[in-house]
């Protein structure tokens, strides 16, 4: 059996899948127009959200939260909700939310409709990441466009007495905005700095009012869940990491690309996929999860399979499933400098820790590679890191350490070396 | 004489009415995308300021968000705007020699604009989500994968020669 594009590319080889017409000759808006004509009770919002809930979905944003849990915690009051999907894509190394924008938009665009319904929004806004302005925004918003003439979306959808209105929102460039609250205040037209919390987007979203935040590919998989059942969304994957994931493999791979396989999947498949190591070089290490996940050396790596339990006792995580393949020669001081650079620059600055500390971090490997870094650098590097892990608003500040702490835990040696010798790399 | 064209006033019109009552403030990005597109790729003070005007916001509502996000220039910029990706996947597969060569054939730094006002050369341009068409750039918004010295010098030429 092929493993490849079973949920969210299933359509992904046909002719223009990004058409309407397209999509619907493939089965899609069956799952929708379910819900909107079929009136048995399998077909109440709460019943969508145990289906999913039963379906083991989780957020594959990064977080990996259960989505169905998360569409549970929406409160039952009768107020205006919003669903809002994160389509900001920039975790480095992740480009699978790209690729659903530009050729399998309705899915997604059936997939919010759900979401919305599930959880009793009759308005969703889908948030864009800037830099998608030329690429995947007219992609997506042609789509809306044919799924209001075709009367998928509006009032009293396909005379359902159900209502669902749906936007495409554009965003201006900051990683930050990817995390929840961060693009709801960015949807708001304010800087994207994320909100303490509690309270929680279900309780105090967009505007104030209850909200979901879902990302691009957890929404794409819901039609095929509800068209399929649970069950079938449970064959594929492990009994703890249902499903299917869209894996970004970049670096050092003979065919970087995106990849939808079943988790669980061994790490050597998926790299077997991927064409094998670049130029048939030895493998050095990889960051499983994008560059917020925590680098595992090749023996550690090999040994795993591609799923949130196996990668997590590993001591590191599935996070966006962007797999960024390092070969033998490849010096992991530069590499983590350019790491701490992002979120120097990408920190929005409202925690002290996060926004004076990755600064720090930056400069600190920054003098190391210049061949001006001191014996007790290494100590520092950590001690700063240490200090932002835990201690910032968002998440942002826990991802800018774990590179940090985990390179240099498994690499000290070429730290220590490129100290010792003036900036010298010991790789190569 | 107003700095904000009919074609931009109907634009922003669009965008607020995807917004609740009251909730304007919600398209200053996108006001902000069309006036910069209108402005060859830049935003001064007198364009953020009809800006609030226009979407009846404080000012300072507006600069906030011209200030934070990466996309928007609030300083003159060359006409043509180039960013290439650095971050780790682009890096491993060689983004650092194309900026190199980039820079050194332009004879700028990244951050700067060629002296004929032509290029813009955008400085630290972060992961573009293209991690798996390694190394990329981005000119004028458009994503070119699969970059190599001879691709990325025929990208200048091109440009070179357009007026």
């Amino acid at each position: 059996m092929n493993e490849l594009n079973q949920v969210v590319f299933s359509n992904i080889d046909n002719k223009d899948p990004w058409t309407i017409d397209s999509y619907i000759n493939s089965g899609g808006y069956e799952a929708w127009k379910r819900i909107l004509t079929n009136k048995s009770d399998s077909y109440l919002p709460e019943n969508i959200t145990q289906t999913i809930q039963d379906s083991g979905l989780r957020g594959r944003g990064g977080a990996g939260f259960p989505t169905g849990l998360k569409w549970s915690f929406m409160p039952k009051e009768d107020t205006q909700k919003y669903i809002v999907c994160n389509s900001d894509e920039s975790e480095p190394g992740t480009c699978h939310d790209r690729d659903i924008l530009k050729f399998n938009p309705h899915a997604l665009i059936e997939g919010i409709a759900i979401a919305g319904y599930a959880i009793g929004a009759t308005i969703g806004y889908n948030y864009v990441r800037g830099e998608f302005i030329d690429e995947c925004y007219p992609r997506i918003e042609n789509a809306l466009n044919e799924a209001y003439q075709r009367g998928f979306l509006g009032k009293d959808i396909l005379n359902s007495s159900i209502d669902f209105d749906l936007f495409n929102f554009l965003g201006a460039g900051a990683y930050i905005c990817g995390e929840e609250t961060g693009l709801l205040e960015s949807l708001e037209g304010k800087q994207g700095k994320p909100r303490f919390k509690p309270p929680f987007p279900a309780n105090y979203g967009l505007y104030g009012k209850p909200t979901t935040v879902n990302n691009t590919q957890t929404l794409a998989s819901v039609p095929m869940i509800i068209k399929n059942g649970s069950e079938w969304f449970k064959s594929f994957g492990t009994e703890k990491s249902p499903g299917t994931i869209i894996f970004s493999v970049s670096g050092h791979v003979n065919n970087p690309g995106n990849y939808e396989l079943p988790l669980g999947i061994p790490f050597n498949k998926l790299i077997e996929y991927s064409g094998g190591i670049l130029n048939g070089q030895k493998l050095k290490a990889v960051i499983p999860g994008g560059s917020s996940t925590k680098v595992l050396p090749s023996h550690v790596i090999e040994g795993c399979t591609m799923d949130y339990e196996s990668l997590q006792q590993a001591g590191s995580s599935l996070g966006t499933a962007a797999v960024v393949v390092i070969a033998e020669g490849t010096c992991m001081v530069n590499l983590l400098k350019r790491i701490s650079r992002f979120y120097f620059a990408e920190s929005c600055g409202q925690c002290t820790p996060c926004r004076e500390g990755t600064g720090w971090l930056y400069r600190i490997l920054d003098r190391i590679t210049k061949g001006k870094g001191k014996a007790s650098d290494l100590e520092l590097l950590v001690d700063v890191a240490n200090r932002i892990e835990g201690n910032t608003i968002c998440a942002f500040g826990d991802a800018s350490a774990w590179p940090v702490q985990s390179f240099i835990e498994h690499y000290y040696e070429e730290f220590e070396y490129m100290v010792k010798h003036k900036g010298k790399t010991k790789a190569a | 004489m107003p700095l904000l064209n009919k074609e931009i006033k109907e634009e922003i019109d669009l965008w607020v009415q995807k917004f609740p009552e009251g909730k304007q403030r919600s398209a200053i990005i996108a006001a902000l995308h069309s006036v910069q597109h209108f402005n060859q790729g830049f935003l001064t003070s007198e364009l953020m300021n009809e800006v609030a005007e226009y979407l009846d916001v404080p000012k300072i509502q507006v600069f906030e968000v011209a200030s934070f996000y990466s996309m928007f220039n609030t300083q003159h910029v060359g006409q043509h705007e180039i960013s290439v990706c650095t971050n780790i996947s682009c890096m491993l597969r060689g983004s650092d020699e194309i900026l190199d060569h980039i820079e050194k054939r332009l004879q700028i730094k990244s951050g700067e604009s060629t002296t004929d006002g032509k290029i813009f050369l955008k400085k630290e341009e972060e992961c573009l989500a293209a991690c798996t068409g390694a190394p990329m750039l981005m000119l004028d918004h458009q994503y070119i994968e699969n970059l190599d010295i001879k691709k990325v010098d025929e990208i200048l030429d091109a440009l070179e020669k357009k007026q």
